[in-house]
């Protein structure tokens, strides 16, 4: 793998101190900023391997739980190169000091297995090299002869055995070898096939401990009531009436965090009042009785109709090139067909199941934090700003995460508990309800798209333009490089088909609606947006949908052969049951492609229904099947649950939804079967923890336009008339 | 505020806390039984799932008035050592994603199957419509009641 071609691989393991044979290891950075240049030590492990003296192995990493299993996929490539038996394999506790690695600790992108997919199975084959040759000197016979078999070591000529427990204090002692041998394949025991995973028991007894479920010894727990509008302040509060309620004991104002600073990835929270108290339901009851009067800034006037309307404004002007094929004006000029249309996606909301909260405890030598995170790199740096004590002094302490989907990279709660317990002298948990959850997200940016495309005589597409006007999502990390977002334009630069004349273009809106990574970034309106285009284009040329996309992937052979067996699985070219539609899609993001194949119906009230999603993935090598299935399955629920239902609108400058009542979510009773193909491969290593969502929004809109001739082009679908 | 006295997993309980907490403040935080979690506070989502007198109910918008000298069964009181059927059987099927929705899941299938040992598919979607799940494990949960109902 050439992500850590420039480290030695005398950097890349290492022993390390520990009961039993403990190899450190370490893992590359997904991306080339994600490398800490300021880290000192040449070797920085960010990853253990401990085979205890009892035969146990535990896997500690430096990644999240947070539902897509990324943890036990990782323990997986250790234990099939070291031979373990999966009963003995465990997980260790998250480590707590990113400052002291090598890369930063930011579980996302769906990059958790693709930066591990070597290395982690390399330290597990220089473990099992090491056992074996410590059997070997035990019983004086040659490495070659002896072979490692599901936690022993069998000297096959003899048939004698011993179990690694009884080998690793002697293999801890020798060195590590340089260039272990990874098994070939076809020998492999757990990649590729089902295996369990190892956070399952904890989750059906209640035992899994979330951010919500910490316990501090004298820890207090705090609500914030925060300014409805965004940018606001406060102008002036009175605290009297809700510190007369029992168990309240402090009240703190905490000033906004605007997040303009830039770095690696600033902060943001709204002003806001806390109130402090010995339980959530009297910090709660202490809250409503709070009196604040707001300063709402220059924003009280925003709403989504201004910020649609300054979208389509902005639209008429070319915007920047993000990418250039031919003479696509010239070719649209001279088509013998040519249709254009405008697509609209609305911002939307996270919905975590749990919501946000953290636990500070700030001392004068230190802090701890104890929060769901994703990104303990900037938790810790946020807790060091906000508690004034050096950064090597906070402590980071990951618990699961009750869903993530990027909301959970952001660091607003960690800045507001390490704010109050400083403020209160006490460790704090600050308790979103889900009402400040809904309304003061990190939202996936709306966004407007202005099309155009042109076919010829004989049907064949000639031209495409796109013309993408939204809110920068990178605008709070610094200048754009080039005046691109690469998030806005992701999955529309690199559209797969072959237009022979094409443009991408990008325009930034600047709004002061905070912004944040949702599953899938801009593939999630990309997908949309480009996969319906498509379908119009065919439309236009007077052929199949997927007939069109086959003809246009000829130099997409992947792509093509995703789209081919979703297509098949999925039955098209054959009649659809009576009173349903099909429709497909194609997306690639994060290094894997999806198609999908929704089969959707109307009911009588003009609710779309969808029955059945037929999915096929390329991700290069397969790790765990099972895990595929179900990121396929939670993929399709949370862009279909979005796609029928999401939007988040602003009026006055606050955000108008508050809860699961105003923002629905996808419930039981209307899951589609879905089923999931993979397509063999030995592509690079592509993600999973998004790529099931961008092609289902397309997918049942193009299912809808295919049962009714209505094309969908703003988003939510909604009900169809 | 009055003592206030329940029996939760089978132990009786006295609590002194104002009458309108929710049961589910007073489980958590009192009791210190954090399995029973937080979604929404207004009986949307079904994360606060517990079984009040063998009957589901939102534990997030009950009172604990209501909840005096009553049996309260929370997620830590289903089984010993994770036997229950339903349980044996969301191992078998590897349902949980992050798990933060599945106490409550796992409580709502319990009280079907206590009534319907036997569930339809339109009896799971009555009795499961109301737990919210973001991960989308819906289609496992649906297999893993089945498997449930049929001895594991």
């Amino acid at each position: 793998m050439s992500t850590h071609s420039d480290l030695s691989r005398r950097e890349f393991l290492q022993t390390a101190a520990g009961a039993g044979l403990v190899l450190a290891i370490h893992l590359p950075p997904p991306l080339r900023r994600d490398v800490r240049a300021d880290s000192a030590d040449p070797f920085a492990p960010n990853a253990w391997l401990a085979i205890a003296p009892d035969g146990t192995v535990t896997v500690t990493m430096d990644r999240s739980e947070m539902g897509q299993g990324a943890p036990t996929a990782l323990a997986m490539l250790v234990a099939e190169e070291l031979e373990a038996d999966w009963a003995t394999v465990r997980l260790g506790t998250t480590v707590e000091n990113p400052a002291a690695w090598s890369r930063r600790m930011l579980t996302g992108g769906s990059s958790s297995v693709r930066t591990s997919y070597e290395p982690l199975r390399k330290a597990g084959a220089a473990a099992r090299e090491m056992l074996v040759a410590a059997a070997a000197a035990q019983w004086g016979v040659e490495p070659a002869t002896c072979q490692a078999r599901q936690g022993t070591v069998v000297h096959t000529p003899s048939g004698r055995s011993l179990p690694y427990k009884a080998l690793v204090a002697t293999a801890a002692t020798l060195p590590v070898p340089a260039n272990p041998t990874l098994k070939p394949p076809a020998e492999f025991r757990y990649l590729g096939k089902r295996v369990k995973r190892l956070d399952t028991p904890l989750k059906i007894d209640g035992s899994a401990v979330f951010g919500l479920d910490v316990q501090v010894p004298g820890m207090l727990v705090a609500s914030i009531q925060r300014c409805p509008v965004i940018g606001g302040k406060v102008k002036r509060y009175d605290a009297a009436k809700a510190k007369a309620h029992p168990g309240v004991r402090h009240v703190v104002e905490l000033p906004e965090i605007p997040g303009t600073g830039g770095g690696f990835f600033p902060t943001r929270t709204a002003a806001g009042v806390a109130v402090v108290a010995d339980t959530y339901w009297q910090a709660l009851q202490g809250r409503r009785a709070l009196e604040v009067e707001w300063d709402e800034g220059p924003n009280a006037g925003l709403s989504s109709a201004g910020i649609s309307a300054l979208f389509a404004q902005l639209a008429v002007q070319p915007g920047v090139v993000a990418r250039k094929e031919g003479e696509p004006d010239a070719a649209l000029g001279a088509a013998a067909k040519k249709i254009a249309a405008v697509y609209e996606v609305p911002f939307l909301y996270h919905a975590t199941m749990e919501p946000m909260n953290a636990t500070a405890h700030v001392r004068s030598d230190g802090c701890d934090v104890w929060a769901p995170t994703q990104n303990q790199t900037g938790a810790q740096a946020v807790a060091a700003q906000y508690a004034g004590v050096p950064i090597e002094q906070v402590r980071v302490h990951t618990t699961f995460l009750g869903g993530g989907f990027g909301r959970r990279a952001e660091t607003d709660f960690v800045a507001e508990a390490v704010q109050l317990s400083k403020a209160v002298g006490a460790p704090v948990k600050v308790i979103w309800s889900r009402e400040d959850d809904v309304q003061h997200g990190f939202y996936r940016p709306a966004s407007y798209h202005a099309f155009a495309a042109g076919v010829d005589a004989a049907g064949a597409p000639t031209a495409w333009t796109h013309r993408i006007v939204a809110p920068a999502i990178l605008a709070r990390f610094g200048p754009l490089q080039d005046g691109i977002d690469r998030t806005t334009v992701e999955g529309a630069a690199n559209l797969p088909y072959g237009f022979p004349n094409l443009r991408v273009e990008q325009t930034v809106a600047d709004l002061p609606v905070p912004l944040g990574f949702w599953r899938s970034v801009g593939s999630s309106h990309n997908a949309f947006v480009t996969e319906s285009f498509v379908d119009e284009v065919a439309v236009a040329a007077g052929k199949d949908p997927f007939e069109l996309r086959r003809a246009l992937l000829a130099a997409q052979p992947r792509h093509r052969a995703v789209l081919e067996l979703a297509a098949q699985k999925a039955g098209w070219g054959t009649p659809a049951p009576a009173g349903r539609g099909r429709g497909i899609a194609l997306a690639e993001s994060f290094g894997s492609i999806v198609a999908e194949v929704a089969e959707v119906s109307l009911e009588s009230g003009g609710q779309v229904r969808v029955h059945r999603v037929v999915c096929a993935v390329d991700c290069g090598p397969i790790v765990n099947p099972d895990t595929i299935e179900a990121q396929m399955q939670s993929g399709v629920v949370y862009g279909l649950t979005a796609a029928l239902y999401g939007a988040i609108t602003i009026d006055k400058g606050r955000v108008q939804q508050s809860n699961f009542n105003d923002y629905p979510m996808l419930r039981l009773r209307e899951m589609p079967a879905v089923e999931t193909y993979i397509v063999p491969s030995d592509a690079k290593q592509g993600g999973m923890g998004e790529p099931g969502t961008p092609p289902i929004a397309p997918a049942v809109c193009n299912a809808i336009f295919a049962l009714t001739g209505k094309r969908i082009r703003k988003l939510p679908i909604g009900t169809i008339a | 505020m009055a003592p206030i006295h329940l029996t939760v997993n089978g132990k009786l309980r006295t609590v002194d806390v104002a009458p309108d907490t929710p049961l589910l403040w007073v489980i958590r935080e009192h009791l210190g039984l954090t399995g029973t979690k937080f979604g929404c506070g207004m009986a949307l989502c079904g994360a606060c799932t517990v079984h009040l007198n063998g009957t589901a109910i939102r534990s997030c918008v009950t009172p604990i008035s209501a909840a005096a000298g009553k049996r309260v069964r929370t997620i830590e009181g289903l089984s010993r050592n994770q036997s229950h059927p339903l349980q044996r059987a969301w191992v078998a099927e590897d349902v949980p994603q992050c798990g933060y929705c599945q106490s409550g899941q796992l409580m709502s299938a319990a009280a079907l199957l206590a009534k319907t040992p036997h569930p339809t598919d339109a009896d799971i979607d009555e009795a499961m419509s109301g737990n919210i799940c973001r991960c989308g494990t819906y289609q496992r949960i649906r297999a893993a009641i089945h498997r449930a109902s049929k001895g594991v």
